[in-house]
């Protein structure tokens, strides 16, 4: 495979993690728990998107030069689900509070080290994106920390149900760090990092909070994969299924 | 030849500084006290012959302001005979508040937002751990404490006073 359609796949699975994912976030807005929070998971849901912009931009960019002439927009609303490459952990579906909660955190204290990595690395947009995004990244591990610690050694109510989303969320986990050929391609290039150091920093960041939060870290057991070379669980459809519905339904319709 | 450059190079230095003090005209939508010279957005301002170009940065990723940001530049020189200026965007590096000028800091205090304190103090993973004495903007305490780290907009956190009560809008260090 040429070098561009590493560098695209890689560029579009970084788009789609955190577009999946800032999608999934903006379902609570007007449905938070209390006003405070509805407010803040709507906003790590727009830092997100926005960063999803930045890569698409980028993508689309890639796309032109490589005679595809992808748009950004396009690239958010007219692909079917199995050209999307974001994790599985990012499309699953948001249940309580709880389960929303430790699906950030858990992507956070990814997303932290990733974009230190990408801000350092050789690619000069990826890096000017990850040096931006690590900043708010950072403050959306701070914030979905506490809240895994405050559920987690809360309440009985709270705590169980921190840890039925643990058990529903653990084996989403660790394909996070199980790197498929473009990942590898971008580790090797020095664009993206080793995925295989990231896992143990992303191990030490989830053990201490766990720790805080009473939460035991669960023993090592069989990891789900696929999201990231488009074999998706069913919940991707019922994102994409109300995400794109307009543009499909109206092709170009803008306000 | 020498003499034509020079009075070109001469009308492009009086024309950023023009340009500069239009930008004083726009302001930050959602912050609407700030312009956008005060917020530290506004990296570069070019001018090659009659083309006029501004370059920004946004202050978050997500930032819904930026379009309209654009839009206001574009309206605000367009008015005064610059119909043509192209505004560009860049992400690297990196805005952070410490690129907010003082004069900007002072109007948010009186506008009743506290400003960002100095980038030294600024948050890290580690939970819990608080930005130290967040003054408020009314009464001028650092009696205050955090009601939730995301406010009205992704620049903001929502504070309270312990002692005026009052609750206030601190705008984040980033």
């Amino acid at each position: 495979m040429p070098e561009s359609a590493f560098l695209y796949q890689y560029v579009l699975h970084l788009a789609d993690d955190v577009l999946i994912l800032g999608h999934r976030n903006s379902e609570w807005t007007g449905h938070g728990p209390i006003l405070e929070q509805d407010i803040a998971i709507s906003n790590i849901a727009l830092d997100l998107i926005g960063q999803a912009r930045n890569f698409y931009q980028y993508a689309a960019q890639l796309s032109t030069e490589g005679g595809i002439s992808a748009t950004e927009d396009g690239l958010a609303y007219l692909r079917d689900g199995w050209d999307f490459r974001n994790c599985l952990l990012t499309e699953q579906a948001n249940g309580d509070w709880a389960k929303t909660i430790l699906r950030q955190f858990f992507f956070s204290a990814h997303q932290v080290d990733l974009y230190e990595r990408l801000a350092k690395g050789s690619d000069a947009t990826l890096a000017a994106i990850g040096a931006k995004a690590y900043k708010e990244a950072v403050y959306h591990l701070r914030w979905s920390s506490e809240w895994v610690i405050r559920l987690g050694d809360g309440t009985e109510e709270s705590r169980t149900r921190m840890v039925r989303a643990l058990n529903e969320l653990w084996e989403f986990t660790g394909e996070m760090h199980a790197p498929v050929p473009y990942e590898l391609w971008a580790a090797g290039s020095g664009i993206g990092p080793d995925l295989s150091l990231l896992r143990l920093q992303w191990e030490e960041r989830v053990r201490n909070i766990f720790d805080e939060a009473g939460l035991a870290y669960p023993s090592a057991q069989w990891m789900q994969t696929g999201g990231k070379e488009g074999r998706h669980t069913e919940q991707l459809g019922y994102i994409l299924a109300e995400m794109q519905f307009l543009q499909r339904a109206y092709p170009g319709c803008e306000w | 030849m020498r003499m034509v450059m020079e009075h070109q190079h001469d009308s492009a230095a009086v024309s950023v500084a023009e340009i500069r003090s239009l930008l004083k005209e726009v302001n930050d939508p959602e912050v609407p006290v700030l312009s956008i010279l005060d917020l530290g957005i506004v990296r570069d301002i070019k001018v090659v012959g009659d083309t006029v170009e501004v370059v920004i940065t946004p202050t978050y990723s997500g930032c819904p302001a930026m379009d309209m940001i654009r839009m206001d530049i574009a309206a605000v020189l367009g008015r005064h005979g610059y119909g043509n200026a192209r505004i560009t965007t860049v992400l690297s590096p990196a805005w952070t508040t410490e690129w907010m000028s003082q004069e900007g800091k002072d109007k948010l205090k009186a506008y009743g937002i506290a400003p960002p304190n100095p980038l030294q103090q600024v948050c890290h993973v580690r939970p819990f751990q608080r930005e130290e004495a967040v003054q408020c903007p009314h009464c001028l305490s650092y009696h205050t404490s955090l009601i939730s780290e995301f406010g009205s907009t992704a620049c903001k956190a929502l504070y309270r006073c312990e002692d005026c009560k009052e609750p206030f809008d601190y705008f984040k260090c980033h």
